[in-house]
């Protein structure tokens, strides 16, 4: 019986019709799906009008701000004229009130602007030579606008009296008559630690310690550790003490809800189980209360509490207490009315008290599943924390949405990601380490 | 025997006696330590929050309630009315009672209420961005399966990659689409979308680990590819419940396009709030009504149809989920 005649194929069709022959709606199924999603998003397309948004779209802005996040331009501009060229730095200059560089360097009448190996602009007053690697580009300055000689390589672009010359990320230079504004961009975060009116900026590490340990006071009334953090903490372009508080609120937002949630969800899931409150009208108001806090989403209790308290962390407590009291509730209710009952039965049977009933024959087997679930609802909060901060519930929220409305501070953006990722990481694995022990192996 | 009535216990009986009062009074012990240590954490946290705050709790415990008092409707058909875009008899002129600008006529004279057409923009930022989570999930979850792909190096990559597209705030890719393609319902959606490609993804890849293989080794020994071991010996096992993790994600993800359209992405979550904000109570009711109204529906469905799907599993609660 190796082969399969034809007398057996008609005999297993016989056998499973359904299989061979399966109705045309079953067999189109897959198909009608298919179909459903592809009309579907067609719809969306139309509704949305995706195409039209994704084609004005300004893409090009994508790179600059992503580049903004690990990166920052410093702006310089070298004025030509009869007198000889001179360089200045904006006012509020990531390099200080005192600006200088090694990479814009004037020797008598020329200005030297390098971008990395290879690449450079020479400035003197009536011309700008700019290099590439082995390609060169002279612009000559006319009073009516800077003249490109040659072809243009394709690393430059001539606009009316203007030619922007591009090196890439390490930056742009615009020449125009008269003047040359360059945008020199570098790897990193600008006086992260100390920012320009900080003493302590621009010094090297070893420095900084031997002024706080044995340095003398810079300011009378306190002392240069004093200065030294006060100065951390209040950086005006990192703001890395407000930053901090609104961290910690979202921490102590998911914090404090999820325990308030757990606490109050503890007793009323008990009410809510079928086998342990045999009252069919008790069970079903606990449960629909449940259902109510639940379903009236994050967002809502968000909201409505930011109206009740003022924006802060007291509204996102109060609305991650009220929905997870009502999700904590439901599933804490499921896992009591699943329990195995023969502990109980167990305990009544030697006439034990109610409570004590309760106390023997049901925690035991359900307070581990009780502490999993709120450690990972805990864990999860500290997600919608963020979020719901966002419409001024507190915490780091906010501070994150207002920083990317304004377009230009994509590198304060990066730095409290890096710092809510790090929070959701270390929580995650705590979380995760006590689930772990609390569930067994089997989690 | 004759000890078996008395409450006499051996030497050995009171050995073991001594150890179990040890273990269990250090239990005691460390239970009152993490009691003790939750409550001053909480002591404090409770305290901070009110500090930082901008009104104090028991200051504003008034306004709570005048707030929450406010939002009792005069009569039994203001909510209805704001709900589906009626005239109003206390309408003054302002926008609290009437607001004809939002309606999206149809025809002349037929139109959607502006809440309906609100939520339907949410239901579609939902279903459209689990769509498309789920069908890049689906194509990222077989190669970061163990039991599909032998290079580590490919299921690494894979797993890390969804990983940091859960790990990334929503808000973060919504705000960076909407400095690029202006506030509006397309951000929310690449936002909530891209968060459902990682956790659609590990949860697929959790359940075709978990497939039975037989399948696959029947593919294999008859000179099957990869794609064809895939698409005939897995696939078919896995859908079920890749549909069930998807229709629980789109319950998720109603209410995550309603926060993010809270925050600029348009949708429901922009009227509520705009609602709260200048204090139109009716609007605000029939809002809420609305949006509770959809959450359970949809729920509902989910639930109905996962069960269909995949029996009761899919409500057993665990780490799995979400």
């Amino acid at each position: 019986m190796s082969a399969i005649t034809s007398l057996n194929v008609a005999d297993f069709e016989a056998r499973y019709p359904d299989v061979f022959n399966p109705s045309i709606l079953k067999r189109f199924m897959p198909l009608i799906i298919g179909a459903g999603v592809v009309l579907y998003v067609i719809y969306c397309w139309w509704f949305f009008s995706i195409g039209t948004v994704l084609a004005s779209g300004q893409w090009q802005r994508a790179e600059i701000y992503a580049r903004d996040w690990v990166s920052y331009a410093i702006r310089t501009t070298v004025r030509m004229g009869a007198e000889g060229t001179t360089i200045s730095y904006p006012r509020f200059s990531e390099l200080g009130d005192n600006p200088k560089s090694d990479w814009a360097i004037k020797q008598g009448n020329d200005v030297t602007i390098t971008f990395g190996t290879g690449k450079s602009l020479q400035i003197t007053p009536t011309q700008v030579i700019a290099t590439r690697g082995s390609e060169k580009l002279l612009v000559l300055i006319e009073p009516d606008g800077a003249k490109p000689q040659g072809a243009l390589p394709d690393w430059a672009s001539l606009k009316e009296d203007q030619v922007t010359v591009n090196f890439g990320f390490a930056g742009t230079a615009d020449i125009i008559p008269e003047r040359v504004v360059v945008s020199r961009r570098f790897f990193g975060w600008a006086n992260f630690v100390f920012d320009t009116a900080s003493p302590f900026w621009n010094k090297s590490l070893g420095e900084v310690a031997s002024m706080i340990v044995s340095g003398e006071r810079i300011k009378p009334e306190m002392s240069n550790a004093e200065l030294a953090f006060d100065n951390i903490w209040y950086n005006s372009s990192w703001q890395h003490g407000d930053v901090w508080t609104k961290l910690l609120q979202t921490i102590v937002m998911a914090f404090v809800g999820t325990l308030l949630a757990t606490l109050v969800s503890f007793p009323l899931a008990f009410i809510a189980a079928r086998n342990i409150m045999p009252n069919f009208f008790a069970n079903q108001i606990t449960k629909r209360f449940f259902d109510f806090l639940r379903s009236v989403d994050m967002l809502i209790w968000a909201l409505f509490f930011t109206r009740a308290f003022g924006p802060g962390p007291l509204a996102g407590i109060s609305a991650i207490f009220f929905t997870d009291t009502g999700t904590l509730g439901k599933v804490y209710s499921e896992t009591l009315e699943n329990i195995d009952d023969k502990q109980r039965e167990g305990v009544k049977s030697v006439g034990a008290a109610p409570v004590n009933v309760q106390r023997y024959g049901v925690l035991p087997q359900v307070l581990p599943v009780f502490a999993s679930q709120a450690l990972y609802f805990w864990e999860s909060n500290t997600r919608s924390a963020t979020i719901i901060g966002a419409v001024g519930a507190g915490g780091i929220g906010l501070k994150l949405w207002e920083a990317m409305r304004t377009n230009t501070n994509w590198h304060n953006v990066a730095y409290m990601v890096v710092l809510i990722l790090a929070v959701i990481f270390i929580f995650d694995s705590i979380s995760n380490a006590l689930r772990s022990r609390l569930m067994g192996k089997q989690q | 025997m004759s000890r078996a009535n008395s409450t006499e216990l051996t030497p050995e009986g009171i050995e073991i006696e001594r150890h179990w009062q040890e273990l269990a009074s250090r239990r005691r012990a460390y239970s009152w330590l993490i009691g003790i240590g939750l409550l001053i954490a909480v002591t404090g946290s409770l305290w901070f929050a009110n500090d930082s705050n901008a009104g104090k709790f028991f200051d504003r415990l008034p306004h709570f309630f005048d707030f929450a008092g406010d939002l009792v409707p005069r009569d039994g058909w203001e909510v209805w009315r704001a709900l589906f875009d009626l005239p109003s008899p206390y309408f003054d002129g302002s926008l609290k009672f009437d607001y004809p600008e939002g309606r999206v006529y149809i025809f002349s004279g037929l139109y959607i209420p502006e809440y309906f057409y609100k939520m339907l923009e949410t239901l579609n930022i939902a279903i459209i961005s689990t769509l498309v989570g789920a069908f890049f999930g689906f194509l990222l979850c077989f190669l970061a399966a163990k039991n599909l792909v032998k290079s580590k190096l490919i299921r690494f990559a894979a797993r890390r990659y969804m990983e940091i597209l859960r790990a990334f705030p929503e808000i973060v890719i919504a705000g960076f689409f909407a400095a690029i393609l202006s506030l509006g319902p397309i951000p929310a959606m690449f936002a909530v979308g891209i968060h459902t490609i990682g956790a659609l993804g590990k949860l697929f890849f959790e359940v075709v680990e978990n497939a039975d293989m037989k399948a696959d080794e029947g593919l294999r020994a008859a000179g099957a590819n990869w794609f064809e071991r895939v698409g005939f010996g897995i696939v078919p096992q896995v859908m079920p419940n890749f549909m069930s993790y998807a229709l629980l994600r789109l319950e998720i993800n109603v209410r995550a396009s309603t926060i993010i359209g809270a925050v600029g992405g348009g949708g429901i979550g922009e009227e509520l709030r705009l609602s709260i904000g200048r204090g139109h109570q009716a609007k605000t009711l029939a809002i809420i009504l609305l949006l509770l109204a959809t959450i359970i529906a949809v729920d509902q469905f989910s639930a109905w149809l996962r069960r269909r799907l995949v029996g009761n599993q899919a409500f057993a609660f665990g780490g799995k989920q979400s």
